[in-house]
């Protein structure tokens, strides 16, 4: 048997037949087709957005796929990041992802970056690439994102996601608006919830990542039109689909003016810094109470309240036996309902939130408080492993 | 003038739903409007100082109202507010 070598440019029979489908579509034809094989598309993230944008752009025959992440794969990624399997759970996610996309595609070279993207590497990362796929979940990434883009002149095809609604953009492609001249300044931390503390609709990110993963293929190919210089709003419990225009602000420290001219310190940017040092300086300085100590003080039998200050849909999934369901926000009316003699436990899911009661009752006079360390998860580590964690 | 305004879930748990009826002559006597109604959801949409934040875009009708005039911006009757929030999930 013999093999006929074929230079990057050129499709093999394999590929001819592979992608068939492709070939007959004029918009796309053996020339579209050969440029989908040059291309090179970096997915910053291989989560919720990027699995999809990965498996559809491998699946399309983009030649290389750049993919940067440093997680590994756990069971609560599998409701969305159909990239991963129970098979991979524990796995690096770049290894689960190559794994999936030289199955579905041995065509595509991968190129994998284990790292997260910093304002250090972005440039000499995202250099190499022709297009970037923001596939991350958090604000300082979308920013160094997208100010590593206009300053490469690389189009930044975004999409964001929460709950139930997803945005979607092309920006920083010639003479489009980017992204910080939509959102110029990210929210102060805490504000807006991530889809860990939120919740999003698994599927979600699978019409926004698919959606992400036209508009790469379309820029590509040089076909029809981009969402370059509009806003798609994406409202999937309403199921509607609104396109704003954007347009390019003259003022946009990135775009406008160009007075960024390498990058920031995005965590100082985004305001993260001081964010996790104030949550850390609230929880150490309030008294703790760990879980086995709780274990302890509830089978001796000591009189005391414990209150649990989650959600009442988290209480529906898991709850400590004896606990008092106080929801954080009705705190304040629900005082005159407790005892100050009494020693009181507060907990929630991880500590943050029953560190902020435990202030909160502090304030009001209450002496013995006490935060469960770790809330109801390290209960269930360390206490009770039948405690469901979610 | 009357004015429907479209809120993300996010902020719609705050109001009654995610579509309110305001009135007003300008966005943001239509958003003062709102913020009255419903003052959880004021902080969300403006600043102390009653001004816009620069992570909540406001669209009246398709176009960003910062290249029309801000809060400033003249409404009339069946002109639609969409509030954009920046959200990161991914």
């Amino acid at each position: 048997m013999t093999t006929t070598a074929t230079s990057p440019a050129e499709l093999s029979n394999e590929e001819i037949f592979r992608y068939s489908r492709h070939l007959i579509l004029p918009e796309v034809g053996l020339e579209g087709q050969k440029k989908l094989k040059r291309a090179r598309v970096l997915l910053v993230g291989v989560g919720g957005l990027g699995s999809p944008a990965a498996l559809y752009l491998a699946a399309a025959g983009v030649g290389t796929l750049g993919l940067v992440d440093f997680d590994v794969v756990d069971a609560t990624n599998l409701q969305r990041q159909i990239i991963h399997g129970t098979r991979t759970i524990g796995k690096r996610k770049l290894d689960s992802a190559r794994d999936r996309i030289e199955d579905l595609n041995p065509n595509v070279k991968v190129e994998a970056h284990e790292t997260p993207l910093t304002s250090r590497n972005a440039l000499e990362i995202i250099r190499t690439y022709d297009i970037v796929v923001d596939g991350t979940d958090n604000f300082q990434t979308r920013y160094l994102v997208n100010d590593a883009c206009v300053i490469l002149g690389k189009p930044n095809v975004y999409g964001s996601i929460y709950r139930f609604e997803g945005q979607a953009s092309v920006f920083a492609t010639a003479d489009a608006p980017c992204y910080r001249c939509l959102f110029r300044e990210p929210p102060p931390p805490g504000l807006v919830p991530s889809c860990a503390e939120g919740g999003v609709l698994g599927v979600l990110p699978g019409i926004v990542g698919t959606i992400q993963t036209t508009e790469a293929l379309k820029l590509i190919l040089g076909i029809g039109e981009s969402l370059a210089g509009r806003l798609l709003l994406i409202d999937a419990l309403r199921m509607r689909f609104r396109t704003l225009n954007l347009r390019k602000d003259p003022t946009c420290p990135a775009c406008g003016t160009h007075e960024i001219k390498e990058l920031i310190d995005y965590e100082e940017f985004c305001g993260v810094r001081q964010a996790a040092a104030d949550d850390a300086a609230a929880q150490s300085a309030v008294p703790e109470i760990s879980p086995v100590q709780l274990a302890a003080r509830i089978a001796r039998g000591d009189d005391f309240d414990l209150i649990d200050v989650r959600e009442p849909h988290e209480w529906d999934i898991a709850r400590i036996p004896g606990a008092r369901l106080i929801p954080l926000a009705t705190l304040v009316n629900e005082l005159p309902t407790l005892d100050s003699a009494r020693d009181i436990v507060v907990h929630c899911k991880m500590g943050g939130r029953s560190a902020k009661a435990v202030q909160q009752l502090q304030a009001s006079g209450f002496r013995k408080v006490w935060n469960l360390a770790g809330g109801i998860t390290r209960w269930s580590d360390d206490v009770d492993p039948s405690t469901p964690k979610y | 003038m009357a004015v429907t305004l479209f809120l993300p879930t996010v902020l719609a748990r705050l109001a009654d739903s995610g579509t309110l009826r305001s009135e007003g002559d300008t966005v943001g006597e239509v958003v003062a409007n709102i913020s009255g109604r419903f003052p959880e959801l004021a902080p969300r949409l403006r600043d102390e100082k009653g001004d816009p934040y620069a992570f909540v875009t406001f669209y009246l009708n398709d176009e960003d109202i910062r290249f029309t005039g801000s809060f400033q911006s003249p409404v009339k009757d069946g002109d639609e507010l969409t509030i954009v929030p920046a959200i990161a999930g991914g």
